[in-house]
């Protein structure tokens, strides 16, 4: 019956909470989370793979969510923007997309801060230019990208000192 | 004791008051908002550039199980438009069809499969008409009427001289023109158009969120449309994801939500593609420029001669503005004495475009910086100098289309870029394949007559000061990236000195924010600002005289300190806390009001039909130096650096000032170097983001910002535009680099690598043929 239908049982990990869905089978993951579970947070900027906004995390790695279809995400960890707020206060990309400016519109900041997210996981260290390459997937059309890399400088270089700190 | 101080909030780096929203995933942009018995919205678009409607056969889809409403041209015989001298646009065509893509009908049903379902049971039948996709076509004679009402295809056709232009080129010691062509430009905004509309039939009411720059004008638009009162309708923009222009009018999105919304008796979201986002357009038009300009041997302007011709697309939209600004605004940076101008605006079967950042004056100021960078080349006078010698003398300053410049600061921006690229060591000594260019550029803050005249003031802001001691700033200015709301409250936070954290802020909702033009033309700092400022200056009003009676002193004789109210430096005095409790004795919440209006003497000429367009308070200024590196075998082209100065009046925020002008002169890269829409028999071929090439970070450069101030005399703490003039000065800075390094000038837009390349073969076969 449920081949029929074309529907599937999902099990998947969203933002460290353990879900059972019944999805379609043409159901992308961007439609997924934000029409299913209501997290609007990703965005969706273009019919597919162009722009970057819907970009989440998926078992760490950064992806288009818009080219992922839900039903191919059994027992994967995805993480959105939503997640990213440690205890209540801003994560360091985040204050740093937000202090330093690297946000105006706001349409591409969730993808454009899970795939420097990412980067960061990657890479806690990253030069100008692998921030460069590690945000190429992502547009931005306010900013003119000087800032979004002067955000992410800021987080690397709070992420540092924290652990220097510790 | 450390001393009490008033907070600043003017001129401090201040991230938006919307920032964490935005960051934390928090913020909802128009389709975000999903109630669970909304339906899904689809439109049928024309799959023919131009057509006489014969019949819109919907019974099949109306059939289908799960639709819930399907609406065509007959649903409305009201039409749309930003001017109103110029609506001629249906929501959903009626009688004819004019581009590719046209919206034709909308079905409304229960989710995306059964509307798509829908959509592709939709019998369209046609008799196609003669289409016509390039200026020259559609003006060509014998040409059909895209429009009955418009001969010759002609939206708007503006001729003037000003001052002896045939005198100035007699005068002349060197006389030079040439042809431009610019591309047709996408804003490419990253927020696809969205709109949800919500139709209570109980009460007849209709509220619509929509991603625009204009709720008023949509509201309007709406009414007129849907044939309802305008009180019968709440329009909200919610978050928008950028605009650049491409919403600086209603768009046919939010009108066809509403009506099949109505028409479904529920609530209706729409989410058009990119590929339709693309298609709804209003972006810069495809502009053709002949450029002559008169000099004397020494480099002194005499008189300007030229004719822009806009590819205007099937819709005038803001049209008859954009060709009148591109002969308006000639005016302003430089001293002009003599210009004579033509405008053609010309109805192709294309996408309408409308008033894309840098409205109607960046391919026209291209073209003269362009061709007068030339000139001062075979003059042998420096490029920076040649722009140094034609400045205006002033302030004040009135052109000779009677614009007011009250405060120009282009000297100083000519002066800043000249030290900061160290232009006099470098320019012309880069060698091959390196150079240097310059070039500058204005742009008004806010047209000084609104787009419809109803006598009220320009701006209004309130301000609502409550028992908690919050103060809530309403306005109905469209927040849309550009930080216009963290903008009206540090206005008011300055003039009251408090902290912004005591302000929070409510906009764009006509129920409850007063209303507000929009965010066009770079009027919100300006305009929204200054009420702002009289808003909070009547507020402390009123504090003070709260003040003053509880210390039993004369409201002269209260000082404000912000957070405390004190009667001499002596007096201990109140908290802010202490003194609106005092305010709201006997008479509750306070509610304020601040508005701002322009002045006569800004209200431009009545020299030619449509002259006082380009009148505006103030005009901020850009010059800019652009460093390009080219690569001799593919002719890639890498811009090194930009040094971008611009007078802003005054930062207000330094922090979203250079956000602006970066984001401006990076757009105007993108101008320059790769975008450009095209279209194969009307059909867009580059409605993507993969084939309409906006700069990726990997090839954006270096950005430094010289913020110059020359205080506005009316402007809110001397404050003008920020957002728009340096893109219009990039391109040319850009082009002029490469005529540094190549010694061969493009003069077509965009200037992609095998264009240059074959710009280079062309001039290297020339000279060996001359040879």
């Amino acid at each position: 019956m449920s081949e029929k239908r074309n529907i599937s049982l999902l099990h998947c990990t969203v933002n460290g909470k353990e879900r059972d869905d019944v999805v379609k089978d043409n159901l992308l993951l961007a439609d997924y989370l934000r029409e299913e579970i209501g997290l609007t947070g990703t965005k969706i900027g273009c019919d597919g793979g162009e722009c970057g906004c819907c970009t989440v995390l998926i078992d760490g790695v950064p992806q288009h969510a818009c080219l992922r279809l839900a039903a191919t995400c059994q027992d994967a960890e995805i993480e959105t923007i939503e997640a990213l707020a440690e205890q209540n206060r801003l994560s360091a990309l985040q204050r740093g997309f937000h202090e330093k400016l690297g946000t105006q519109c706001g349409f591409c900041t969730p993808g454009m801060i899970m795939a420097a997210e990412g980067l960061l996981r990657e890479n806690p260290n990253p030069n100008e230019d692998e921030i460069r390459q590690g945000l190429a997937a992502n547009i931005c059309r306010c900013t003119g990208y000087i800032k979004i890399i002067e955000a992410v400088q800021f987080a690397v270089d709070e992420l540092d000192s924290k652990g220097k700190a510790a | 004791m450390n001393e009490i101080k008033p907070t600043k909030s003017i001129g401090v780096r201040t991230p938006l008051v919307d920032g964490p929203e935005k960051v934390s995933g928090k913020a909802l942009y128009s389709a975000d908002f999903n109630p669970s018995d909304c339906l899904v919205g689809r439109i049928f678009r024309s799959p023919v550039s131009h057509a006489e409607i014969i019949d819109v056969d919907i019974s099949a889809a109306q059939a289908l199980p799960g639709v819930k409403a399907v609406i065509t041209g007959d649903e409305t015989d009201e039409t749309f438009g930003i001017l109103p001298v110029a609506r001629f646009e249906y929501p959903l065509a009626r009688d004819k069809v004019r581009y590719k893509g046209e919206p034709v009908a909308c079905v409304a049903a229960i989710d995306v499969e059964t509307a798509q379902k829908a959509i592709d049971l939709i019998k369209f039948k046609y008799k196609e008409l003669p289409a016509y996709f390039t200026s020259q076509e559609a003006m060509a004679e014998g040409a059909v009427y895209i429009h009955d009402h418009r001969e010759g295809n002609i939206e708007r056709e503006v001729d003037f001289e000003l001052g002896e232009v045939d005198e100035g080129f007699e005068a002349a010691d060197f006389i030079m023109e040439e042809t431009f062509n610019c591309a047709e430009i996408a804003q490419v905004q990253m927020e696809p158009h969205a709109a949800i509309a919500e139709y209570d039939p109980t009460r007849d009411f209709m509220t619509v969120h929509a991603s625009t720059q204009v709720p008023y004008y949509g509201h309007l638009m709406l009414a007129k449309t849907l044939k309802m009162e305008e009180s019968q309708i709440r329009m909200i923009k919610p978050f928008v994801g950028g605009g650049f222009g491409c919403r600086t009018e209603c768009l046919n999105v939010e009108l066809i939500c509403a009506l099949v919304a109505r028409a479904a008796g529920g609530t209706v979201r729409i989410v058009v593609s990119r590929e339709e986002t693309f298609i709804t357009h209003r972006g810069r038009p495809e502009t053709d420029v002949e450029m002559k300009i008169g000099l004397t041997k020494d480099g002194m302007i005499t008189a300007v001669d030229y004719k822009a011709i806009q590819r205007g697309g099937a819709f005038s939209g803001y049209g008859v503005v954009t060709i009148l600004y591109s002969g308006g605004l000639m005016f302003g940076v430089y001293d002009l004495q003599a210009v004579r101008y033509k405008g053609l605006r010309v109805l192709t079967n294309t996408p309408p475009p409308g008033a894309m950042r840098g409205h109607g004056i960046t391919d026209v100021r291209y073209a003269f910086e362009s061709l007068l960078d030339k000139m001062a080349m075979e003059l042998g006078i420096d490029t920076l100098e040649i722009r140094r010698k034609n400045l205006l003398q002033g302030p004040k300053y009135e052109t000779l289309n009677e614009m007011f410049i009250n405060s120009y600061g282009l000297p100083e921006c000519l002066d800043w870029v000249e030290k900061a690229s160290d232009w006099k060591k470098r320019k012309g000594k880069m060698g091959l394949y390196k150079g240097l260019g310059v070039a500058c550029a204005h742009y008004p803050s806010g047209a000084s007559k609104p787009v419809n005249w109803s006598g009220e003031p320009h701006a209004t802001v309130h301000l609502k000061l409550d028992w908690d001691g919050s103060i809530t700033l309403l306005t109905g200015a469209p927040e849309i990236g550009q930080g216009s709301t963290t903008m009206a409250t540090q206005c008011a936070a300055e003039v009251l000195g408090l902290d912004i954290s005591r302000f929070q802020s409510l906009t764009s909702d006509s129920k409850l924010t007063p209303k507000d033009n929009g965010s066009y033309s770079s009027r919100v700092t300006y305009m929204v600002g200054n009420a702002s400022i009289d808003a909070a200056t009547n507020l402390k009003t009123i504090l003070l005289e709260a003040a003053a009676k509880k210390l039993e002193v004369k409201p002269e004789d209260v000082e404000c300190l912000g957070e405390v109210y004190r009667a001499g430096t002596q007096d201990e005095g109140l908290t802010f806390n202490e003194v609106v409790k005092a305010a709201l004795e006997g008479t509750g919440t306070i509610t304020v009001k601040g508005n701002f209006d322009t002045l006569p003497e800004s209200w431009g000429t009545k020299k030619y039909r449509g002259g006082a367009i380009s009148g505006s308070m103030a005009y901020a200024y850009a010059a800019q130096v652009v460093e390009v590196s080219i690569d001799p075998e593919t002719f890639d082209i890498t811009v090194v650096k930009v040094w971008a100065a611009q007078d802003v009046g005054k930062a207000l925020n330094p922090l979203a000032v250079e956000g602006q002008i970066e984001g401006s002169v990076w757009m105007g890269m993108g101008q320059a170097i790769s975008e450009g829409t095209q279209y194969h028999n009307g059909l867009g071929i580059t409605n993507s983001m993969l084939d309409y090439r906006v700069p990726t970070i990997v090839e954006s450069p270096p950005i430094e910002v010289g913020i110059i101030e020359s205080i506005d005399p009316h402007g809110p703490f001397g404050a003008k535009e920020a957002g728009e003039t340096s893109l219009i000065s990039f391109i040319p800075a850009f082009t002029n680099a490469i005529a540094d390094a190549l010694g061969v000038r493009p003069l077509d837009l965009p200037v992609t690598p095998d264009r240059l390349m074959e710009l280079v073969e062309n001039s290297t076969s020339n000279k060996k043929a001359a040879e």
